[in-house]
């Protein structure tokens, strides 16, 4: 291959991250606003109706409001740490969506071992939230970062064990073939949802600790720890913070419909459902899956911690590692085994 | 240069700078930040060689988790390090003499390195499964048949210095309150409620 060929491939690759990226940007915007709309209404409140039609264009506001206004760095904080954990938050975050397949075929980076890369690199989150916690020399946020180390180590566990039913399944740790794996002549039956229900929900509720979403949102419990790790930051820091955690929670919705909904295949295996593109469903289940998690902030208290860690080690952990031996077990003596 | 040769120089390049910059750096959480530059950088140099199931465990096992619960140690140190610096020159002489020794008998072990007569033949014809059957049904296949043994008996040990661990620090102590949650839920009206008729004027 001549360096001509090798140019073209990485320009191409290049606009095809940055086509994603602002989609998945311009998405997000439209999601932190839903969020607040949910939550508004489950509230019986209006939530942000003012700029633009029904407040369409807050996100937009509010991302001006953030970059225009001028960063504060506190004295005694540890400056080059202070400033790479908010960027280490976004970017570990923004990484993950190279393997996520958003229509057949709409992959950047079709990685045999897409799983695992998205595992690792959700497992890295958690520096972002401990740089900025550490750096900032500064107690609260200190506090929050110690405790947001061991939630998301404890919850990483369960997922694992959730991610290695899936893939016992559907015998690839492909994210394209675990959807196609999923394909059946029973539509939404033929998805992993239905048998393996109990880790489905297992995934949803580690996943909202994972992601510091209420009930388990103790990172930044603002009744305990002001506003926990990003007590200290705002404006543009600030900013990559919350989108860096809206990122991620996209990125565990996508993960929930790649491994449980069947992606981007259409529920009813049948026309006209059929002609539908693949991106419209897979966009659909993102919605979905974050409107529970949207429901989820807006109906359940908050966790102490004690009981997360308890929920974490003593209930999941053992639920999830059973379910790996029966599934397993299943699989092997109903030779509905993958080959 | 071909473009995966770039990418092994930067790797290696940020890989051996990331390690002197692990001893060098005067706070400890400098150390472990760097430490874990370190560990990415190799997980990119297992992906240039074609072992990415090996460079995502990396990830996952050593920057994921164990260098987590470093960072979560080192940060609630309180250790004063310009003290602990300051019989540096002290000891310079001893560190410099254990590092000759180690230095030296590297070089022994790496000069005398010989290649079995067998090793040749074997790994020209070992391979050829790599390209279709990709990497984690390959370790797959080689970890839970020729190795099984090995695999369990590491895993025991690990199991073994596990519980070792929890048991060398649990204790309960009798007066902290705990939450019972299966009492809690166990829980009716008839063991939570006790009616009693109170007379006027006599009290219980």
């Amino acid at each position: 291959m001549n360096w001509q060929d090798t140019l073209i491939q990485v320009l191409i690759i290049l606009g095809q991250s940055l086509a994603l990226l602002v989609a998945l940007l311009i998405f997000i915007a439209f999601i932190l606003l839903a969020d607040r709309k949910i939550w508004a209404a489950v509230q019986l409140r209006r939530g942000p109706n003012v700029v633009g039609p029904f407040g369409l264009l807050q996100s937009f506001a509010d991302l001006l409001k953030f970059v225009l206004k001028e960063p504060t760095i506190p004295a005694g904080s540890n400056k080059a740490i202070f400033l790479l954990a908010p960027l280490v938050t976004c970017v570990l975050a923004l990484a993950a969506w190279a393997v996520v397949p958003i229509a057949d075929g709409w992959v950047i980076a079709d990685l045999n071992v897409g799983v695992l890369y998205i595992f690792a690199i959700s497992s890295l989150g958690v520096y972002g939230i401990i740089m900025g916690g550490w750096a900032s020399n500064s107690k609260y946020p200190f506090l929050a970062s110690l405790r947001s180390a061991a939630q998301m180590v404890s919850y990483e566990v369960s997922i694992g064990f959730v991610i290695i039913t899936v893939l016992m399944c559907a015998g690839s740790l492909n994210l394209t073939a675990i959807v196609e794996a999923q394909n059946g002549r029973f539509g939404f039956l033929n998805w992993y949802f239905l048998p393996l229900l109990p880790m489905f929900v297992i995934f949803f509720v580690s996943a909202l600790a994972e992601t510091n979403r209420p009930p388990f949102d103790l990172v930044e419990a603002e009744s305990e720890l002001v506003a926990g790790f990003m007590t200290e930051y705002g404006s543009t820091p600030y900013l990559l913070f919350m989108l860096g955690e809206y990122v991620a929670i996209m990125t565990m919705c996508a993960m929930a419909t790649i491994l449980f909904l069947g992606g981007w295949l259409s529920p009813l295996p049948f026309p006209p459902f059929t002609w539908v593109p693949g991106l419209v469903w897979f966009v659909i289940k993102l919605c979905f899956m974050f409107f529970l998690f949207a429901m989820a902030k807006a109906m359940v208290p908050r966790y102490r911690y004690d009981q997360l860690m308890r929920l974490g080690w003593k209930v999941f952990l053992p639920i999830s590692l059973i379910a790996v031996v029966v599934v397993a077990s299943v699989l092997h003596f109903t030779g509905m085994a993958p080959r | 240069m071909s473009v995966a040769a770039a990418f092994f120089y930067l790797f290696a390049f940020v890989l051996v700078a990331s390690a002197f910059m692990v001893i060098s750096s005067r706070n400890p959480v400098q150390s472990v930040l760097f430490l874990i530059l370190a560990f990415v950088n190799a997980a990119g140099l297992f992906i240039l060689i074609g072992a990415e199931f090996l460079a995502l465990i990396l990830v996952v096992v050593y920057v994921g988790a164990v260098a987590v619960l470093f960072l979560f140690v080192v940060m609630m140190l309180d250790v004063d390090f310009v003290e602990l610096r300051q019989g540096f020159l002290q000891y310079l002489p001893v560190g410099v003499v254990v590092g000759l020794v180690f230095l030296a008998e590297l070089v022994l072990v790496v000069g005398a390195w010989a290649t079995g007569p067998g090793v040749a033949s074997a790994v020209k014809s070992a391979p050829p499964s790599v390209g279709d059957v990709g990497n984690v049904q390959a370790i797959g296949h080689v970890l839970y048949t020729d190795y099984i043994y090995f695999f369990q008996a590491a895993g025991f040990v690990l199991l073994v210095a596990m519980i070792g661990a929890i048991v060398l620090t649990l204790r309960h102590k009798a007066n902290v309150k705990r939450q019972d949650i299966s009492a809690q839920v166990a829980r009716t009206a008839k063991t939570a409620m006790d009616v009693v008729k109170v007379r006027p004027g006599q009290g219980l």
